[in-house]
């Protein structure tokens, strides 16, 4: 359904399925999973929980690369991407790293990703996506380049994008959303608003109330998600698929949402723009708690259960980043040899150049 | 063979890759129902559909942002800028994301994409439509940038380009748009991308030129011969990457270089031609390269363009210096 200028507030209203107790608030909304794709579900969050603490404390040890956290955010993350099929593409900004691997990146390759290595953007066969995007807000127009190719094709498939509260500050956010809509195009358009573009709070990008009915402007349909309940997001995300594979056009989905970690690994201090009570008050709308207390109610889910996760999920890290030491590391050469498709004879003099500065 | 216009050969070519390969796709501002500001998409909706040639919001980034995603989808991409002066809206899309398409995926993705756009002076058009850009983009490791003079030459280097699966930007020069007539094959052929022509030979200098200075540098090179000096001109065709072995081969000859732009002087593709030409053969010049290229101001308003650019008779004087040093 299309939005419209009039009633913005009740149009926008957050839309939400599971509330911090994990009890269910809007039954009418509540999608079809089998018991099994639930605990599916609380599986891949413990896991990237994780996958998370990991990957800092593997930065903290010089191990890994850029690296930029993800706790808080996995209800937006994983509950989008639970809603897609393999042939469904996905453009991803850097911090949707979990995205991928639910969707067949191998970690291993994620780890080289954060490394700076190119293997990392490699995606096998069948992985439909592009690497993390490191411009905010470029990959909102690929995103409708994708799903315009899609339609061309005659696909039931759909592109999602992924962006930030800033991301819709740049022009490539607007235009992006502007060409799916003019073209109709099955596109799904993310913004994980996690209050703070590396510092900058939502409410400096913009005198909107939402940034969901941004989607007004463009003519699209636009929903704001309670970004902490995995349910509202997949269903959200479910429904913004059918209507899209349906020949109905893109959505822009606004999930509200809390990063807990810093902007990055690389020296970003987020006590010099966020409080302890936001923390706190945020913590306590945490995605896996009140997924879990819904689980637990229903007999889905143990503490035991859990355990079994966690540490599944540090064996499968520990030998993902041994294989990724053991990767060749990447060379200039390989660089000059990816540059083009033939080298011109410029790059072909380079090529000798440092292949005989690598030989040494 | 047909005698065609350049904007004709480059609807031509068009409509011989959009007949050739069913993955290709033109579009951009105007380039669908209109056939293009200045007609060079004339007719080719109406014979290729709506489907795949067609009209575009106004926006570049869009325009060439989604050039990337279409291409994910195994498209063959030959969008248009209406002008090349507003690429800048388009910058990242080009040089930060499809130059480097190819790279970041490990060879795994890429842009076989061609951006064509009219730029060039002379043509008394408002600010922002004649900069010489070309340098903006052949600054960017993974992108070629490619420049014909003329009909012919824009026929077989614009098939070319689009059979290229690298991305590629190709220029082409208002003033050459309907300028003159040349023969043009009706049958498809190509011109390799990075090689040079030689368009006229001579013994004495070499005129190192591309776009419409080729028509300037030959115009020079008549009045030259008058005097008894035989100039040799080369047109780049291809300004990324540059066929430096046609070049120095006729250095070895001449001994002596005129380099001749008609963008404005400061870091562009007339420093890179002669900073490679005294690394790869000083020992052969017998004098200074010198270089006739614009000032380095932005693209003058029309009241001062015919100054502003470069002419035949800047090239003749910068080669009488070089002649007689």
């Amino acid at each position: 359904m299309k939005r419209t200028l009039e009633n913005i507030e009740e149009q926008f209203e957050t839309f939400q399925i599971l509330n911090e107790e994990g009890k269910i608030v809007n039954e009418d909304a509540m999608p079809d999973l089998s018991d099994e794709e639930l605990k599916e579900i609380m599986y891949r969050m413990v896991y990237t929980r994780i996958l998370d603490q990991r990957s800092i404390a593997l930065n903290r040890q010089g191990r890994l690369g850029f690296y930029a956290p993800t706790a808080g955010q996995e209800a937006s993350q994983l509950g989008t991407q639970f809603a897609l099929e393999k042939e469904d593409f996905i453009l991803p900004g850097y911090r949707d790293v979990p995205q991928l691997i639910w969707h067949g990146l191998p970690l291993y390759q994620a780890f080289l990703f954060s490394r700076g290595h190119y293997h990392g953007n490699q995606m096998p066969e069948g992985v439909n996506a592009l690497s993390p995007q490191i411009i905010i807000g470029a990959q909102y127009t690929q995103a409708a380049g994708v799903a315009l190719g899609m339609k061309k094709r005659g696909k039931k498939s759909v592109a999602i994008t992924y962006t930030g509260d800033g991301g819709t500050s740049q022009g490539d956010f607007y235009e992006g959303i502007n060409f799916a809509g003019a073209y109709q195009a099955p596109a799904i358009f993310v913004v994980q608003n996690n209050r703070f573009a590396i510092s900058v709070p939502v409410e400096k990008q913009t005198a909107a109330d939402t940034l969901a009915q941004k989607a007004v402007a463009a003519g699209i349909d636009g929903i704001q998600v309670d970004g902490m309940d995995v349910l509202a997001v997949y269903a959200a995300t479910k429904d913004a698929r059918e209507r899209a594979v349906n020949g109905e056009g893109p959505t822009l989905i606004e999930t509200l949402t809390y990063r807990y970690g810093p902007h990055t690994m690389a020296g970003d201090d987020p006590t010099r723009y966020r409080t302890e009570e936001m923390d706190n008050e945020w913590e306590k709308k945490d995605p896996i708690v009140r997924f879990r207390k819904f689980l637990e109610e229903k007999g889905l889910w143990s503490e035991e259960e859990e355990n079994e996760v966690i540490e599944k999920a540090k064996e499968e890290i520990k030998a993902a980043i041994k294989k990724t030491d053991e990767q060749p590391k990447q060379k200039v050469t390989d660089l000059i040899g990816n540059m083009y498709e033939e080298l011109p004879a410029h790059l072909q003099e380079q090529m000798e150049e440092y292949k005989a500065k690598e030989s040494k | 063979m047909a005698q065609m216009t350049m904007i004709q050969a480059i609807t031509d070519a068009l409509r011989v890759e959009l007949k050739n390969d069913e993955n290709v796709l033109v579009y951009g501002e105007d380039v669908g129902q209109n056939g293009g500001v200045f007609r060079a998409t004339e007719g080719l909706q109406k014979e290729f559909g709506e489907d795949r040639v067609f009209d575009t919001p106004l926006a570049e980034s869009g325009i060439a942002g989604i050039s990337i995603g279409l291409a994910t989808q195994g498209f063959r991409p030959v969008p248009e800028i209406q002008f090349f002066g507003f690429v800048y809206e388009a910058m990242d899309a080009i040089n930060g994301q499809m130059a480097r398409l190819r790279y970041r995926s490990g060879n795994t993705q890429t842009a076989p994409i061609t951006i064509r756009s009219p730029f060039g002076g002379g043509v008394h058009t408002p600010e922002l439509h004649a900069d010489s850009l070309e340098g903006l983009i052949a600054q960017q490791p993974g992108m070629k940038v490619v420049i014909p003079s003329g009909p012919y030459d824009a026929k077989g280097l614009l098939i070319q380009s689009i059979r290229d699966n690298d991305p590629v930007v190709f220029l082409e020069h208002m003033k050459l748009y309907r300028s003159f007539r040349e023969e043009v094959p009706e049958e498809d052929y190509t011109l390799e991308l990075g090689k040079a022509n030689v368009v006229r030979e001579g013994n004495d200098v070499t005129l190192i030129t591309y776009g419409a200075m080729v028509h300037s540098s030959l115009k020079a090179a008549e009045e030259l011969e008058k005097d008894g000096i035989d100039a040799e001109v080369i047109d780049l065709r291809t300004v990324m990457p540059v066929d430096f072995d046609t070049i120095i081969k006729s250095v070895e000859k001449t001994n002596r270089v005129v380099m001749v732009q008609e963008a404005q002087r400061q870091a562009g593709i007339a420093s890179y031609v002669v900073s490679n030409v005294q690394e790869r053969a000083i020992l052969h010049l017998e004098a200074p390269i010198l270089t006739v290229a614009a000032p380095d101001t932005v693209y003058a308003f029309t009241q001062a363009e015919e100054v502003w650019l470069p002419n035949y008779n800047d090239i003749i004087e910068k080669v009488n210096k070089v002649i007689n040093f």
